[in-house]
């Protein structure tokens, strides 16, 4: 039994979950929509808070986060479910497939036999769409893969029951009740104001732009401070953050850009389409970053090129407040 | 980023399963997704992160092959787990995995606990647990 749901891929699997959901329910949200609605760019260095010994870096919000957004802004009902015991759990979605409900699920990355190897890591918050069942085995609509993939009772058991931080304890979600009509252009107001709160107006020095001048005012010390070995370590780990799947940096750059072409069409004005444009420069001197800062982590490395990187890192910090700033002149 | 200028660099991460979508603008400026191999500088840094594993796993097989350590020793840094980690995963207290490290107990164990290392690693059956040669480079 297969449910006839459209698969298509996505640059993050959140977005891409529930943009794929709605569409089957009839409502038609790009990514781009769904991310920008979910004000999915962000910013935060957290140098006190660290991760396998590394300040942590990071270009999203926490998983889950523009998923709660979505439903709310759009007034989804959405039932959400954890199990204590994996076959209960496994039992409720035989359940739904067989009532034909595409059932999305939060699940560890490791296990999941279809990933390629070099991408499997103990990352707890994937998601994905049961979308059937055929011959014992689960269809899965997993937006980061080309195709739908398959997974036996025990795999899908073993990525729904993944252990470590963040255990998704077999969380299992479906749409209860989608409203009639959505009201799409406060939704992406609502989308755009909150982005422009977090990334300007945030007070304190680790959030938004101030947080990327505030990255780059430390990354200055770092040989001095940590020694070089160190220093490179803590730059390759900024660039993992930056490129790696669905942590964000370059790529929701342009992803914001998709966005304002789409919000710009939607709510009929122009400059955001300009400020699109500006917002892909931007995205494209944080390529720029991520080569440089993996020249650096390659090795010859002097204190002089990391000034060069953190002066750099102050121009993007810059470029990406104006975009802000723009936005909020253009929609006020 | 251009539609043009959306990096192909393979260095077969993706191993061929996938690609990785990416926006970029086209012609007429506007953005589309276009489906990328990989980049080199993401290349590049996963590697290296890869690398890294791949050396302790390495260093875990060679302990196995000695006779000092049991092949769960192996199996635990093949998945990238500590022992906090693969205790969860098999409901064991940490001591007791431990203890399975060495091939003496190892080769008393029960099927049942056999069966949870199984599951833990993902695993088809207990003859794999013996095999050191999955994933290798």
């Amino acid at each position: 039994m297969k449910i006839d749901f459209e698969h298509r891929m996505a640059a993050h699997c959140e977005n891409g979950v529930i943009s794929n959901m709605l569409r089957y329910y009839g409502i038609d949200l790009s990514e781009a929509l769904i991310f920008g609605i979910g004000s999915g760019i962000y910013f935060s260095y957290l140098p006190f808070y660290k991760l396998n010994g590394m300040p942590v870096t990071s270009f999203r919000p926490w998983p889950g986060l523009i998923f709660k957004r979505i439903t709310k802004a759009l007034d989804i009902k959405m039932h959400i479910e954890l199990f204590k015991n994996p076959e209960k759990a496994m039992k409720a979605l035989d359940d739904n497939l067989e009532n034909g409900i595409p059932t999305g699920m939060v699940v560890g990355v490791f296990h999941l036999t279809y990933f390629p190897a070099p991408y499997r890591f103990h990352f707890n918050a994937h998601n994905i769409v049961g979308i059937g069942k055929e011959n014992g085995e689960y269809l899965i609509s997993d937006p980061v893969m080309e195709k739908i993939e398959k997974l036996s009772y025990n795999d899908l058991k073993r990525v729904r029951y993944a252990m470590g931080i963040a255990k998704p304890k077999g969380k299992m979600y479906y749409m209860e009740k989608i409203p009639q009509t959505i009201d799409l252009e406060k939704a992406i107001m609502k989308g755009l104001k909150r982005t422009i709160l977090e990334m300007v107006k945030l007070p304190g020095p680790i959030i938004g732009v101030t947080g990327i001048k505030y990255l780059s005012s430390r990354i200055k010390k770092w040989p001095k401070k940590y020694g070089e070995k160190k220093a490179a370590q803590y730059l390759g780990q900024i660039v993992r953050m930056l490129e790696e799947i669905g942590t964000g940096g370059a790529g929701f750059r342009f992803l914001f850009s998709a966005f304002l072409q789409e919000a710009s069409e939607k709510l009929q004005i122009p400059a955001l389409n300009d400020l699109s444009m500006e917002m892909t420069n931007v995205g494209d001197k944080w390529r720029e970053f991520a080569v440089k800062a993996g020249r650096i982590c390659k090795g010859r490395q002097t204190s002089e090129t990391y000034n060069e990187l953190s002066e750099f890192l102050q121009t993007i910090a810059d470029e990406e407040k104006k975009v802000y700033l723009g936005i909020e002149k253009a929609i006020s | 980023m251009k539609v043009d200028e959306v990096p192909q660099d393979d260095a077969n991460l993706l191993e061929g399963k996938t690609r990785d979508v990416q926006y970029a603008i086209d012609e007429n400026g506007k953005y589309i997704t276009v489906k990328s191999v990989g980049w080199d500088p993401k290349n590049t840094i996963m590697q290296q992160a890869w690398e890294v594993e791949k050396k302790k796993i390495r260093q875990a097989k060679k302990l196995v092959m000695d006779g000092i350590k049991s092949p769960l020793y192996y199996h635990m840094f093949r998945c990238l787990m500590n022992v906090k980690l693969l205790s969860s995963y098999v409901k064991l207290p940490r001591y007791k995995v431990k203890r399975h490290f060495d091939p003496k107990i190892f080769s008393k164990l029960s099927a049942q606990i056999l069966d949870k290392y199984v599951y833990a690693f993902g695993l088809k059956n207990r003859d794999d647990l013996l095999k050191l040669e999955l994933h290798e480079d």
